[in-house]
């Protein structure tokens, strides 16, 4: 039983006359872990942005929780929907939890007056900030280095930051856009790790990523976007065993190419034995997966309909 | 102080080391103990020589031509020889005086060896080029000369690391060799030299524990010494420009030493234990200020660097926590100023009748200057960067060009046009008039003394607007914009409207001291809040005070106000040329420090790649530590 918390209908996005998404329809349901893949210049980044709010769609709407989605960036997060970036955007000046204190912002509401007059209120809001952040940096384990600038972090501590940045608006959905690029083996393990823990805590997750045995081994479903079109969605094996996500990273073979059939065969054998070496843990674990956004939905949600609650509570 | 060549292998307490270790020996060959000996005798025969005649005549600026008492620029000097002779003494480890240099004496006695040395030499030559000719130096000037040069010459051979000397030479002639010869370049590479040379440990040995009296007190004395050496600045008449340059370049190889010497991080720790304490001290010593001087000029002065300061803290919300780039920020002050003038009841204000008590004259006009910091914000705020400071710049004329033109035959008949509007009358609080002479205590508090205090604690509550501002969600938000506005709005900051409260914060500050400035200067004309002028303030000055200074600190604005107001004061020789000394001054300070005179942590770990994880003791946004010297 899963509810819809992210639906796209329709995106169209074009700039002049290049359609860079072309009619995309896409939905995240809650407590999935959802992987955007397609080759480059496809329109992934593009679509995300469009979800978030820095593009206003040409065609189409985004809502979340049934809610269209303003096209404000600074909107959609209050909504509920948090991002991070593909290179890494940090406010590289300020302390590792200062960055985490900017992304409390949409759920604190102390302004300049209260920040002057420094009430009790001022100092309980700051304090339960403070708290809150904290609590992230311990999940992701950078709360020793809580006094450090941002600059000074190691990549991957940069990437886990951003993340923690982003947990602290306190989303319903998390927007990853490619969140292993440049990591080396291990890092991307631990990526993956801290992205199954986001999901327990009843996060939806969208991915775009470039490493195929990451997505497969971590996405309860994957659509591909080829040329700005959604192209396939499914399970990591319909994917996989799908000829267009194959030609469309590896090329066509051309007409009348005499070995046409061995050919074709021998890339799609190769990608799979390729792929079967990535995904060998994926088949088991996907039914897995599956059945654990059973009972996780129930906490999803529970969660739901709270956090669109505190929204609401928020804007007057 | 400048280049980050510092010397991690350093021992924590090289003191000792130095003092000890037989096989170190500095750049001129010399046995440790004749250096220190000659830098001793040097030292102390620099100060005996300062009250020895130097000239025989008294058309010299400052008096040289007494025997027995020292004058004008022979202070100074004997301030440089007997800084030299306190660390020589340091350097033989007498007992009481190991607190001086913490980081080991021979960098500090360096310094103001080289201090007292420049000090001297000025003076002597000055008077042989303004008298015509070294006849006119009486023995002592020759005594004081060569007093100074055995003095260097002992320091250069004190006993300094093998290794900062032979990285310093290294540095000289790396940096000749790479950029060629020239005097500039020889100057750049002296630089260089001096600062591998008298390297500062990074980490200076913690202090013992002192009693909390005790640090109070010292704090108290660093405080009260710095209001003594601002005061000493500011009372140097104008026509003695000789003697200001002297003052200064004291300063800066004092200051330089002390940092050196690591007493200046020392003081930060104390400051940074005794904040509040430390703050308090900093306003106690502005409020002294009046009651040092004898004439009411300096006070003056004194209204007017508040005044610059002021609103350059207020540019400094815009420029250093946001990240706007404002050149027309001085319209603010004009605005807070026309207002005030407005409902001053002057005769001459169109709304002549009307005479509002000064708070409410002062609400009005910080009101106005927030409503058209809006006006002005709102279309332009969507600008980024370059776009942004080309608009404000437009803005900040507009403003002038339509207060001359509203003269009822331009336009409408609200501000006299150019003849401004004149004759503002002085403030009067519950009887007490700002205009008049007041004894205080014995004390004669003028009328720009009064409104130097009235200023005071403007500027006390800006400052404190300032910081709690910054160390708030607000503040984190504006610095979250400067540093990246894309990603800010994507963690739900809506940059638009905080960048809006910034500008409108930042306007109405400046336009609460323009209230001020209307009745400090009697009248208002449109004039001075142009975009550059050869005076302070208009906008290219202010943000050059905020740059100067170091942007995102309180104190760093401030210091730059203060300089940037005292240096064309005193330094009328330069006439017209003070513009020109003026960019040379930034361009050289951009290239050396461009963190500005006091960083704030961050910008300082933005501009020099240490490479070093810092881990602060306290996460505030702000310098703290150092309000007190501003404030002094």
């Amino acid at each position: 039983m899963t509810t819809p918390v992210l639906e796209a209908r329709d995106v169209t996005m074009r700039f002049g006359g290049l359609t860079a998404v072309r009619s995309v329809d896409f939905t995240v349901n809650s407590g999935e872990i959802v992987g955007l893949i397609g080759p480059n210049g496809a329109g992934k980044t593009t679509f995300f942005n469009c979800l978030t709010g820095l593009y206003v769609p040409t065609e189409g709407t985004v809502s979340y929780q049934g809610k269209v989605l303003p096209p404000k960036p600074h909107l959609v997060t209050k909504a509920g929907v948090a991002r991070t970036f593909q290179n890494i955007r940090l406010f590289a000046n300020m302390t590792v939890l200062e960055n985490v204190l900017v992304g409390r912002h949409t759920r604190t509401k102390e302004g300049l007056w209260s920040a002057l007059l420094r009430g009790p209120g001022f100092k309980k809001a700051e304090r339960a900030s403070e708290e809150r952040a904290m609590e992230l940096l311990e999940f992701i384990g950078l709360a020793h280095k809580r006094d450090h600038l941002a600059r000074n972090l190691p990549y991957g501590e940069q990437r886990k930051l951003e993340i923690a940045r982003a947990l602290a608006s306190e989303p319903g959905l998390l927007l990853l856009d490619e969140p292993t690029a440049g990591m080396n083996p291990q890092e991307t393990r631990a990526t993956e790790e801290l992205v199954f823990a986001i999901r327990d805590q009843g996060i939806a997750v969208l991915v775009i990523e470039h490493d195929m045995r990451f997505i497969f081994n971590l996405c309860d479903r994957v659509a591909v976007l080829v040329q700005g079109e959604k192209l396939v969605e499914g399970t990591s094996e319909v994917v996989q065993a799908d000829e267009r996500v194959v030609a469309a990273y590896l090329g066509e073979p051309f007409e009348g190419e005499p070995a046409d059939d061995t050919g074709t065969a021998a890339t799609a054998e190769e990608t799979d034995t390729a792929d079967e070496t990535d995904a060998a843990p994926a088949p088991p674990e996907t039914p897995a997966a599956g059945e654990d956004t059973g009972p996780d939905t129930a906490e999803p949600d529970g969660t739901g309909p709270q956090s669109t609650a505190s929204t609401k509570g928020d804007t007057p | 102080m400048t280049e980050t060549t510092k010397t991690p292998d350093t021992p924590g307490t090289p003191s000792a080391d130095a003092v000890i270790a037989p096989d170190r020996q500095g750049l001129i060959p010399l046995p440790a103990a004749a250096a220190r000996a000659l830098t001793l005798v040097g030292g102390i025969a620099t100060v005996a020589s300062t009250f020895l005649a130097w000239t025989w005549t008294a058309d010299f600026p400052g008096d040289l031509t007494v025997y027995g008492y020292p004058g004008g620029l022979q202070w100074l000097t004997l301030v440089g020889g007997a800084l030299v002779a306190l660390f020589a003494l340091a350097g033989y480890g007498v007992r009481g005086l190991g607190w001086l240099a913490p980081a080991g004496p021979t960098g500090p006695a360096v310094l103001t060896a080289l201090g007292a040395l420049g000090v001297t030499w000025y003076t002597v030559i000055a008077i042989a080029v303004e008298l015509g000719g070294l006849v006119n130096l009486e023995p002592g000037g020759y005594v004081a000369a060569v007093a100074s040069l055995t003095t260097v010459i002992g320091a250069f051979g004190l006993p300094a690391g093998a290794d900062e000397t032979r990285r310093a030479k290294e540095a000289f002639t790396a940096y000749l060799k790479a950029h060629g010869r020239s005097r500039l370049r020889l100057a750049i590479a002296g630089v260089k030299f001096l600062n591998a040379y008298i390297g500062k440990p990074d980490h200076i040995a913690a202090p013992q524990t002192v009693p909390g009296w005790l640090q109070r007190l010292a704090v108290t004395a660093v405080t009260m010494a710095g209001l003594g050496i601002f005061s000493y600045g500011i009372d140097i008449p104008s026509e003695e420009g000789e003697t200001f340059i002297g003052y200064l370049v004291v300063i800066v190889f004092a200051v330089w030493a002390l940092h050196t010497a690591g007493l200046l991080d020392r003081f930060s720790r104390l400051v940074a234990a005794h904040r509040g304490f430390a703050l308090a001290m900093g306003f106690v010593a502005a409020i002294l200020f009046p009651f040092t001087q004898t004439d009411d000029h300096y006070a003056n002065i004194g209204v007017n660097i508040l005044i610059f300061g002021t609103v350059a803290l207020g540019l400094n919300i815009v420029v250093g926590l946001a990240g706007l780039l404002d050149l027309g920020y001085v319209a603010f002050l004009g605005v807070g100023a026309y207002t005030a003038a407005l409902v001053s009841g002057s005769e001459f204000s169109k709304f002549s009748g009307v005479q509002f008590p000064f708070w409410a004259a002062a609400l009005t006009g910080a009101a106005a200057s927030l409503v058209f910091g809006v006006l002005i914000g709102a279309p332009t705020l969507r600008l980024r960067g370059d776009y942004l400071a080309i608009v404000t710049l437009g803005f900040g004329e507009i403003f002038r060009i339509a207060v001359n033109n509203m003269d009822g035959v331009s336009g409408p008949d609200i501000t006299n046009g150019p003849n401004g509007i004149p004759s503002i009358p002085d403030l009067s609080f519950f009887g007490f008039n700002f205009g008049t002479a007041h004894d205080l205590g014995g004390f004669t508090i003028g009328r720009f003394a009064n409104y130097y205090l009235l200023m005071v604690l403007i500027m006390a509550i800006v400052v404190l607007v300032y910081t709690r501002a910054a160390d708030s969600r607000i503040g984190r938000s504006w610095i979250a914009i400067r540093e990246d506005e894309t990603a800010a709005t994507a963690m739900g900051i809506n940059g638009f409207r905080v960048k809006l409260i910034a500008f409108a914060l930042g306007a109405t500050l400046a336009g609460l001291a323009g209230t001020v400035s209307a009745h400090v200067t009697y009248s208002v004309v449109p004039n001075p809040y142009q975009f550059a002028g050869a005076a302070p303030p208009n906008s290219a000055f202010l943000l050059a005070a905020v740059v100067l200074g170091g942007m995102g600190t309180v104190a760093g604005p401030l210091l730059g106000a203060a300089l940037l107001y005292l240096l064309p004061e005193k330094l009328v020789f330069l006439q017209d040329k003070s513009l020109l000394a003026f960019g040379v001054a930034l361009i050289l300070l951009m290239r050396f420090r461009p963190e500005g005179i006091i960083a704030n942590r961050r910008r300082q770990l933005e501009f020099h790649e240490t490479g070093q994880l810092d881990v602060p003791q306290q996460t505030t946004l702000t310098d703290e530590p150092a309000v007190t010297k501003a404030g002094a």
